[in-house]
């Protein structure tokens, strides 16, 4: 791409470098977009992409055949991921020795590489194209939709899609007042879990009083199992990067920051590399496009605390001080960084502004419920086929999301139960499978929106196990100030951890929700006030598992490392000693060719023998 | 000054003080362990919870850090407050038992019995003797460390700080470390009843007003 | 807040760079944050020691003590706590000598745990000096660490017996 001689100036010099971009775009034939979300990289797709880069130099094919390191494609679970186009060629599990095939077959010759394509582990059906695939077609994919067109250090990709004009028309024929009545008139509602209006957040820190205003974007995303923003961050930073500039002309803003987590180093790298760009073109600075707005960003990195995504501990954590909430009164809108109006935004949210100024706020406020608009990214995670990130109508039912496009429960085990809206959230059971994802039913159900984590369990997970990691989790993030949360969160342990210990009487179980209870109304902050809902939703649907593990003294996922105990089955076993080797405790023994057994004292219940026994003798009970 | 109605009467007090401060001014006693008058508020104890806004949608909030606002409805002494005033306080016993003044808080709130396991913490880090340290002395000798349930008060590096003048602030300022009345059962955390006055009517109402003598809250429950 | 109570109004920032982004950067430059750094950041700056300290000791990212060479951390987010990463880092902590968040005695290796990578399809998940490992389980971990163990101390707990 032809560097820009000077920055742009007008929304008409947006749109004449629009055009040449697009007219440089069209000497393309085709595009390779290797997925380098966080799980194919994990997956080694940064070697699949130089080995593409180097096999297309090679072949000449450089200059027509464009290779992009995209952000997340979606589907974790079958990465590393491959879409070639045109005809969304959707190739999966690819390796670096399949990049020569790839372009040989596909590219050249227009033909498919049949065994890299996606098999449906429910019907057997192969797909060709991405947009044909049951786990994405039936996703609204708004905000991740174009994460496979665009190489998320190229502004230049996200100018080519249309980014960036719906700033322009903002910077060129609306106030933002007219703005913020959009916004309020979609019904946006925050993505980072209270759900709070967007739109009256923006106009709280429009009437703030003061000059000098700050607007945040929240990329602190701690709830463990969640990664939508993650991906937002990584794959379509400009998305992002353009809702804060909307937001920080619609609030009167002068500069905007980035607060994002220092386990996210591709977003990091990403946000900076897409601020950077902003400024080089003249999206960012001084007069932007020729209003007369003047707008900066920066980046603040966090250093790891689950507490400082929330709001006013945020506001802390960017002035470089220890991350503990305050209460509000006085809300951030009047009194937030440097003691100036502040509007904090999370990251999905703000992706959503410019694609509802786009939509036009009634098509936008078309999807979704009726308190509910728009749409969602989930991370559906856990015991389930397809993992991945999904992005539905908000409303979707959760059996919707988890069984027709997260293709159902593993290994054909039964549904136990789903998790959402991470550490604050609540464990939902299968008779409540038909519940839409809207704000107000989550939480009338005892759990929450939260920021999106879908965890979904299945009968070897154990739902007390389960509090007691959320709990334990808790307790080592809870940034320790009230009474309520710090002593209230460590004592719910010590009881959950007493009844998977099968050390604790059924009465135990009031005292616990009484002490729930209390945590939630006492605690000064969203984390203390939120830290029962686990302990309290599980206790609400699973009570019998509870009562198994206090009466029967018995875990029935078989989790509780001490109210479980494995045993060689004499009969099946033949003594081939593999479990005997790789025992590290040294609890099995037995002489080669004939039964084993389990030295009950020794073992130590890790589950090794079992995992090693090819011939299924050993029994967990 | 700043209108609002606290337990049903309207009063009238100074703009940017705090909820704490007004109910004091009027008499209204509200029990607290991290706050003092000379330092700034910190909203850790929990004790001086209030439930403020209109019924159906009230919440609780710590009286000492939340500031008076016009129309605000605050009632200090709801069955919902008393709740959990009475279950943190029954907190505070099992978890640092040998101070008199969370001994005499929870006995004056009715706590007569301890039915967590008992630990004996020597600090419920308040945070008294930290502020005492920063604000009063400017010294900067103790914080705050750590995170959750590893957080304590300590110097840095857990060393002697060079900046710690020996004023002997923070064990002056400390509610935890004086020792506990034992009374006639030496084992219990809970008071031995010497100054157990007659709990107030919150079985039967929904509010008491026990600084009202006689109780306000229990008459107009009568009269509706 | 009560008229006359001394606040510090804005919390230290030398030019423009906040107490968090100095000591990031102290961390990357020694790998972990050396009590005499501290000192001389408190010095230059002015902003007390007990509150450089506050900081270092409050945020999961900063180390007061050196980390070890080699650097296992194993994801404990719900996805790979479902999916059994308990039982993994339990195995490993066995496997190298070292409890989740300590070093080893002889400065060879780090455990640590986090909350959550983003990687969840990829649970259990364990990233050893940097490489991401996906799907492991407690018996796959001595196969993980021979990388970092050498073969001699990959049987190690077999070899103690």
């Amino acid at each position: 791409m032809e560097a820009l001689q000077a920055r742009l100036k007008t929304p008409a010099d947006l749109e004449r470098y629009r055009a040449a971009i697009k007219a440089k775009q069209e000497t393309i034939t085709h595009r390779l977009s290797v997925c380098g979300g966080t799980g194919c990289a994990g997956g080694g797709s940064a070697r699949i992409r130089d080995y593409l880069q180097d096999y297309l130099a090679r072949r000449g094919l450089s200059a027509r055949v464009a290779l992009r390191f995209t952000g997340c494609l979606g589907l974790c679970e079958r990465g590393p991921l491959v879409i070639v186009s045109p005809g969304e060629i959707f190739y999966q599990k690819v390796t670096a020795a399949d990049a020569a095939e790839i372009v040989d077959q596909t590219v050249l010759k227009g033909e498919l590489v049949e065994r890299l394509l996606y098999t449906d582990p429910l019907n057997g059906e192969k797909y060709v194209s991405a947009n044909e695939i049951p786990f994405l077609k039936k996703q609204s994919r708004f905000l991740l939709g174009d994460n496979w067109r665009l190489d998320p250090a190229s502004i230049e990709d996200y100018l080519g899609l249309g980014g960036y004009a719906v700033l322009a028309g903002c910077l060129d024929g609306l106030n933002g007042a007219e703005i913020i009545a959009r916004l309020k008139a979609s019904r946006l509602r925050g993505r980072g879990g209270a759900g709070f209006p967007t739109g009256i957040k923006w106009a709280e820190g429009r009437e703030a009083p003061g000059d000098q205003k700050y607007i945040i974007c929240n990329a602190d995303e701690g709830d463990p199992g969640a990664f939508m923003d993650r991906s937002l961050m990584e794959g379509n930073p400009h998305s992002v990067l353009e809702g804060l500039i909307i937001g920080g002309y619609a609030i009167g803003a002068g500069e905007g920051i980035v607060f994002v987590r220092a386990e996210y180093p591709t977003a990091v790298k990403n946000i900076r590399l897409a601020i950077a760009r902003a400024e080089e073109v003249g999206l960012l600075g001084e007069d932007i496009l020729g209003s007369g707005f003047d707008f900066r960003v920066s980046v603040s990195v966090g250093a790891g605390a689950f507490v400082s995504g929330e709001t006013s501990a945020l506001i802390r954590a960017v002035e470089g001080q220890v991350g503990e909430p305050r209460q509000k009164p006085p809300h951030l809108a009047q009194q937030g960084l440097w003691k100036k109006p502040t509007v904090v935004n999370n990251v999905e949210t703000l992706a959503n502004v410019p694609l509802i100024l786009r939509l036009g706020t009634e098509s936008y406020s078309g999807i979704g419920t009726a308190s509910s608009k728009g749409t969602k990214i989930f991370s559906l995670v856990g015991k389930v086929n397809n993992t991945g990130l999904v992005e539905v109508p908000l409303g979707m039912t959760l059996r919707e999301i988890i069984d027709d496009i997260g293709g159902g429960i593993k290994g054909g085990k039964r549904f136990k139960a789903v998790q959402t809206g991470g550490p604050s959230g609540g464990c939902l059971p299968a008779s409540l499978l038909d519940l839409p994802t809207d704000y107000e039913a989550l939480s009338e159900a005892g759990s929450m929106m939260g920021s999106g984590g879908m965890i979904v369990m299945d009968e070897e997970t154990c739902m007390v196990d389960l509090a007691r990691y959320f709990l334990a989790f808790l307790k080592e993030e809870s940034c320790g100030a009230c009474f309520s949360c710090r002593e209230g969160i460590a004592r719910m342990l010590e009881m959950v951890e007493a009844i998977t210990r099968g050390e604790s009487s059924p009465g135990q179980l009031e005292l616990l929700e009484e002490l729930a209870a209390v945590v939630k109304e006492a605690s000064m902050c969203g984390l203390g006030q939120t830290a029962s809902n686990p302990v309290l939703s599980t206790l609400r649907y699973f009570r019998e598992e509870y009562l198994a593990h206090l009466v029967d003294r018995r875990c029935p996922a078989g989790v509780c490392r001490d109210l479980i105990s494995f045993r060689i089955e004499a009969g099946i076993c033949n003594g081939c000693g593999a479990c005997r080797k790789s025992c590290p405790a040294g609890a099995v023994e037995g002489k080669k060719k004939e039964p084993h057994r389990i030295a009950a004292a020794l073992c130590t219940r890790c589950g090794i023998c079992l995992e090693t026994c090819r011939y299924g003798a050993v029994l967990k009970e | 000054m700043v209108n609002l109605t606290m337990n049903g009467l309207e009063i009238a007090f100074e703009k940017g003080a705090s909820l704490l401060e007004a109910a004091r001014f009027f008499g209204i006693e509200i029990p607290t362990l991290c706050y003092n008058e000379g330092l700034n508020p910190y909203g850790a104890c929990r004790l001086c919870l209030v439930e403020v806004g209109a019924p159906g949608r009230s919440r609780l909030v710590s009286s000492c850090t939340y500031p008076v606002q016009p129309g605000l409805i605050v009632r200090t002494h709801s069955a919902r407050v008393l709740k959990a005033r009475r279950l943190l306080l029954e907190l505070y016993l099992a978890t640092c038992p040998s101070s008199k003044i969370i001994q005499d808080l929870a006995s004056k709130h009715h706590v007569t019995r301890v039915r967590f396991k008992q630990k004996n913490e020597e600090c419920i880090l308040c945070g008294l003797c930290t502020r005492y340290c920063a604000e009063q002395m400017h010294g900067h000798a103790i914080g705050m460390v750590g995170r959750g349930a590893e957080r304590r008060i300590g110097s840095a590096f857990n060393k002697k700080s060079e900046d710690c003048r020996l004023c002997g602030g923070c064990s002056y300022i400390c509610p935890a470390c004086q020792a506990r009345c034992q009374g006639p059962d030496e084992k219990s955390a809970v008071c031995g009843a010497c100054l157990n006055l007659a709990p107030p009517c919150l079985d039967d109402h929904d509010d008491a007003m026990c600084y009202l003598d006689p109780c306000a809250a229990c008459e107009m429950r009568g009269e509706r | 807040m009560q008229e006359g109570m001394i606040e510090r109004s804005h919390p230290f920032r030398q030019n423009g760079i906040s107490l968090i982004s100095q000591l990031q950067q102290i961390q990357q430059e020694h790998g972990w944050l050396p009590e005499p750094e501290l000192r001389r950041l408190s010095a230059a700056t002015g902003e007390p020691l007990i509150e450089i300290y506050r900081v270092a000791t409050f945020y999961k990212s900063f180390s007061l003590a050196p980390r070890g060479r080699h650097r296992v951390t194993a994801c404990c987010g719900t996805a790979c706590h479902v999916r059994g990463s308990a039982g993994v880092t339990r195995e490993i902590s066995k496997l190298l000598g070292v409890k989740p968040g300590g070093t080893s005695a002889d400065g060879r290796y780090s455990l640590e745990t986090v909350n959550c990578l983003g990687a969840c399809a990829l649970a259990p998940l364990v990233v050893v000096d940097g490489e991401y490992h996906g799907n492991i389980t407690p018996a796959g971990t001595r196969k993980l660490l021979k990388k970092i163990t050498g073969p001699e101390a990959g049987n190690g707990a077999a070899a103690e017996r």
